[in-house]
């Protein structure tokens, strides 16, 4: 579960832009129930801003018809949702299993001796942020790490010290 | 040994776009579909003896017989995407490289168990996943395979993507549906089973994304041409994932009941030179360690697993060599299923958190001579006291670290023993 101690506030009113909206409203047509709608709109959120803030869970509540609790405990239960905002560069390593096998603490401790990063933190700057997690379905090609969404396979120091270079320097990795 | 049944399409570029799928035979099975009666599909997919590919090797055309009938409620399809069992890395390769084959298995079981909304649960670490396969719906759409009528004929079929958000427990098939309906993934009591009550309490069939990219190649040559491939009880073929310390890692589709040394060897390049095998976990991590000396004689199917008092499970292979620490390796998955307990059952919340603080102290220089047999009652005492099977899953893997390398477990205590000062 996310620690729920995370939740904030952002201070200001959230609400879809036009391209979510209108997700949501393609959405709102493939089910049965309004409820189903919690966690593709969670997601819509997290996309559209970077994170969950208490403000967007009321507006998902509002929007879909339903408690604002509810939203909460989606929110809250599901450990992809940030209830907080991530760095710019988001790394996820893989803990688990075969990348644990295959040298994952290599690289979590690399993050942690260059960037002064620990699993669960942000940097100072705001530009990092670690997260380690549980198995990512990519054991053939492990070690693997996920960073902004996009997988890198067979990760080793030395390439990962490659992928965060050029997503500093604005590039994609 | 490989085969390509199901990787028939893997290997050729943009087989993922509708256009690249169709000149490769996809969607060849449709015509023939809407010639026969859904009865009859469901006995050519009994008769091919296809199982369950999620792990737990359930007869898949059974599963369909046991939907109630002349229900005046909708039949759903959960299509599970979840794919989050350590060591399991197939599924992803059908979505990415072949997922019009998926859309198509979808309309085939669909129009079997009379079934006119689909929903692909998929994990949320799948991001670039969930946006191929969403690409080849929207594509199947515009060209009248999905939509209200489904190639001209009076069956309407939609499917619906619906995106995880990192939780394991949600490929259990009740988590999966609470997850649908916008809940927390607790699983369910069973019964009432799903089949009977399911999605929005309305009769469900769940199956594994493998199960049903099976089904084109099983309509289209028939039951015996599948059940050509593999043994009597395990038929046809599965998409393997062989990860770990190996020469060959990756995932390899070979037909059932193969030696499962000799997959490793010959297909996956056997254990890194100067190496020697050590154990092998046979099907996910949940599944109960084999050492190398009962990894000899076991096959890859799910009778000669359950012969060997460990399981099938989602083909997920993962090959240990010397250098493993096996007590190092219990507290990882330990780790692992402590923190995807979805947390509603005492035993598995609070049991799982207590055997990893247990394995920690072990590691850590601060383990009784106890321990070890803590650590299996507590195993016994968890198992099967739950909702679900998860704290199973733990219990069954971990219990078979403790009994079949005790003596790692008893070397680090014994080293924390003569570490005291002696008084």
């Amino acid at each position: 579960m996310s620690n729920r101690a995370e939740l904030m506030e952002s201070g200001k009113p959230f609400a879809f832009d036009a391209e979510r909206d209108a997700e949501f409203e393609r959405l709102a047509k493939r089910y049965p129930s309004r409820d189903s709608l919690i966690l593709p709109s969670l997601w819509l959120v997290q996309d559209q801003q970077g994170w969950i803030s208490t403000e967007a869970i009321a507006y998902v509540a509002d929007r879909i018809g339903t408690f604002a609790s509810q939203v909460y405990e989606v929110a809250t239960f599901y450990t992809m949702y940030h209830l907080q905002p991530k760095g710019k560069i988001h790394i996820c390593v893989c803990r688990t299993l075969s990348c644990y096998l295959l040298g994952k603490q290599q690289i979590v401790d690399y993050l942690h001796n260059e960037l002064g990063l620990k699993p669960g933190q942000i940097s100072e700057d705001g530009l990092f942020s670690l997260e380690e997690v549980e198995c990512l379905g990519h054991c053939g090609s492990a070690p693997v790490v996920q960073i902004n969404g996009e997988f890198h396979e067979n990760m080793s120091v030395d390439k990962l010290k490659e992928v965060l270079a050029t997503l500093q320097s604005g590039g994609r990795s | 040994m490989e085969v390509k049944i199901l990787s028939a399409r893997f290997d050729i570029a943009d087989a993922n776009k509708l256009e690249v799928a169709k000149k490769h035979g996809a969607y060849g099975t449709l015509e023939k579909l809407f010639t026969m009666e859904p009865a009859e599909v469901t006995e050519v997919v009994k008769a091919s003896g296809l199982r369950g590919r999620g792990g737990a090797g359930f007869p898949t055309g059974l599963k369909w017989t046991f939907l109630p009938k002349g229900l005046d409620k909708p039949v759903y399809l959960a299509v599970n995407s979840d794919e989050s069992e350590p060591a399991t890395f197939k599924d992803r390769y059908i979505l990415v490289r072949d997922p019009h084959m998926l859309i198509e298995g979808i309309i085939i079981c669909c129009y079997a168990i009379n079934s006119h909304d689909a929903y692909i649960y998929i994990r949320g670490e799948y991001i670039y996943q969930a946006k191929i396969l969403q690409a080849a719906i929207d594509e199947a759409y515009a060209a009248g395979y999905l939509g209200d009528k489904v190639l001209g004929h009076d069956f309407r079929i939609d499917v619906t993507v619906h995106r995880g958000a990192g939780a394991y427990i949600c490929g259990e098939e009740t988590a999966l549906l609470e997850s649908i309906e916008g809940k927390k993934g607790q699983p369910r009591s069973k019964p009432p089973f799903p089949a009977v009550e399911g999605l929005y309490g309305c009769p469900t069939i769940i199956n594994n994304v493998q199960s049903i990219a099976s089904l084109p190649f099983i309509l289209e040559k028939g039951a015996d041409a599948y059940k050509a491939y593999g043994t009597e009880k395990s038929s046809g073929t599965h998409l393997f994932g062989i990860s770990g310390l190996v020469k060959k890692p990756g995932m390899y589709e070979l037909p059932l009941g193969l030696p499962l040394v000799e997959v490793v060897d010959k297909v996956a390049g056997g254990v890194r030179d100067g190496r020697t095998l050590k154990g092998i976990i046979p099907g996910g991590s949940s599944t109960p360690v084999l050492t190398a000396e009962e990894a000899q004689s076991v096959t890859l199917d799910y009778e000669s697993m359950a012969a060997h008092k460990t399981m099938f499970g989602s083909g997920g292979i993962v090959v240990l060599d010397d250098t493993v620490d096996m007590v190092k390796l219990a507290e990882n998955l330990v780790h692992f299923y402590y923190h995807e307990s979805c947390g509603q059952c005492t035993p598995c919340r609070e049991g799982l958190g207590w055997m990893l603080k247990i394995l920690g102290a072990i590691i850590a220089g601060k383990g009784k001579a106890k321990d070890i047999d803590l650590l299996l009652e507590l195993c016994d005492n968890i198992e099967m006291k739950t909702v679900c099977v998860l704290s199973a899953a733990c219990t069954m893997a971990l219990r078979s670290y403790l009994n079949k390398f005790r003596s790692e477990f008893e070397a680090y205590i014994a080293n924390t023993a003569s570490a005291q000062p002696v008084m």
